[in-house]
């Protein structure tokens, strides 16, 4: 499998990045994931490809404020063992550890990730249930869009042409809080063929808040914002679990019809639930 | 265009004009003739390919050769140090770790990145640290076996 032949530029800096994809017509490289699979497939023939790995300041993990900064060519491995992911948000730190396996977390990216908005990623279950903001930058401008607002369709996201992602801010976690990603993962591929990312602060017996991010069951990741009301207003797991997916249409394929999957979806939708409820304090 | 790239291949030093479109596996087998790392599914599931770019265990099919360029990239060629094998590769041997061996070279390498990680994995960690590597013998019970050994020898 080889790819078609293409023009390759490794830019050293942000500034001569953005002005290779200003014209929005080249191909952007972050980790290769998913980019080079497509292209050693045919599926994605680019002519011109900008590879973002020798970019410098786009990679790294920091904590200012309450929020975590996490640049976009942030390795998942990165995410997964950094200290700060696993005090600060360590619903995103476990949800990386789920990503394809240890070599493909070596190499995948948060930005590249993001911004590919594959519909069974794991990541934007994770980002809408932290409510995460995604940072965008072109050469004429930066704009944040928050995660509810970014994944819009299957591999379709509100990146405009020229544009990149810059860096996710995940407003960090509250100590108390518990949280959860429960995923089933294709057999073969490792994708999600459903996941569910939890958070859970408790005030006392009482749930005060709930956020739970759904990935793999339809053409985007979604919030169950019906199963956090349930939980927010004093209904059991069960009764929230069991709204998860109400109104969606679920993705159907050979390995799991819509019917099987929206199953899915909640029994491990109770399952993120429950644990997310032990972990909160 | 072809680009001119340079890294350091088990220590050694390599230089060579690619094409963009060169995938790191093809590279390592063709050009520079180390053909240790092996091409078994082409679609980054396997871990056949898996070599240590810059330390990290990387799928070599999933990566042109010009992203390597200017970077360490260590081979199960590599691994042997004055003719004595590897801990791990000793591991591998002792426990009879391999069938056909074709998985192999992507194997030990994930084991080193696995020890290195995690100098004393439980079964279930090793089973983990192992998901992308496929062994189509199936002989996975040794694979863990052997990994188990290195790491109660301080691999």
């Amino acid at each position: 499998m080889i790819p078609q032949t293409f023009e390759y530029t490794a830019p050293q800096t942000l500034e001569e990045a953005l002005g290779l994809i200003a014209g929005g017509d080249r191909k952007i490289l972050a980790g290769g994931m998913s980019l080079i699979p497509l292209m050693k497939l045919r599926l994605a023939t680019p002519g011109e490809v900008v590879d973002l790995g020798r970019v410098s300041g786009l990679n790294g993990i920091s904590e200012n404020g309450g929020v975590v900064s996490i640049g976009a060519m942030t390795t998942h491995h990165a995410i997964e063992t950094s200290r700060v992911t696993r005090a600060h948000c360590p619903l995103l730190a476990e949800t990386a550890g789920h990503i394809g396996d240890v070599q493909v977390r070596n190499v995948g990216t948060l930005g590249g990730a993001v911004a590919h908005a594959d519909p069974a990623a794991d990541y934007p279950a994770a980002l809408l249930a932290l409510e995460a903001q995604i940072k965008l930058i072109s050469a004429q401008a930066t704009r944040s869009v928050a995660a509810s607002d970014f994944f819009l369709d299957a591999f379709t996201t509100a990146l405009e042409p020229g544009e990149i992602v810059l860096e996710v801010e995940v407003p960090a976690e509250d100590q108390s809080e518990g949280y959860s990603y429960e995923k089933v993962p294709h057999p073969a591929s490792g994708f999600a063929v459903v996941g569910i990312a939890a958070r859970i602060k408790k005030d006392g017996n009482r749930i005060a808040m709930a956020r739970i991010g759904v990935t793999g069951m339809g053409a985007h990741a979604f919030r169950a914002l019906a199963a956090e009301k349930v939980l927010e207003n004093g209904g059991s797991v069960a009764d929230a679990a069991a709204t998860v997916g109400d109104g969606e249409t679920p993705n159907s394929d050979l390995y799991a019809s819509a019917d099987y999957r929206l199953h899915l979806a909640r029994v491990h939708a109770a399952r993120a639930l429950a644990t997310a409820i032990s972990r909160a304090s | 265009m072809k680009r001119k790239i340079s890294l350091t291949i088990n220590g050694k030093s390599y230089t060579d004009e690619v094409e963009p479109r060169l995938l790191l596996i093809h590279y390592l087998r063709e050009v520079a003739g180390l053909t240790g790392p092996h091409i078994g599914c082409e679609t980054s599931i396997c871990g056949a390919c898996t070599v240590m770019l810059d330390g990290r265990t990387v799928k070599s099919c999933t990566m042109f050769a010009v992203q390597a360029d200017g970077r360490q990239i260590l081979t199960i060629e590599g691994l042997a140090a004055d003719g004595k094998l590897d801990p791990v590769q000793e591991a591998f041997w002792n426990e009879h770790g391999l069938q056909c061996g074709f998985c192999t070279p992507g194997m030990i390498l994930s084991s080193k990145q696995l020890l290195e990680d995690n100098p004393n994995p439980t079964d279930q960690e090793i089973r983990h640290g192992l998901e992308g590597n496929l062994c189509r013998c199936t002989g996975y019970q040794h694979i863990v076996n052997a990994v188990r050994a290195a790491a109660k020898a301080g691999a």
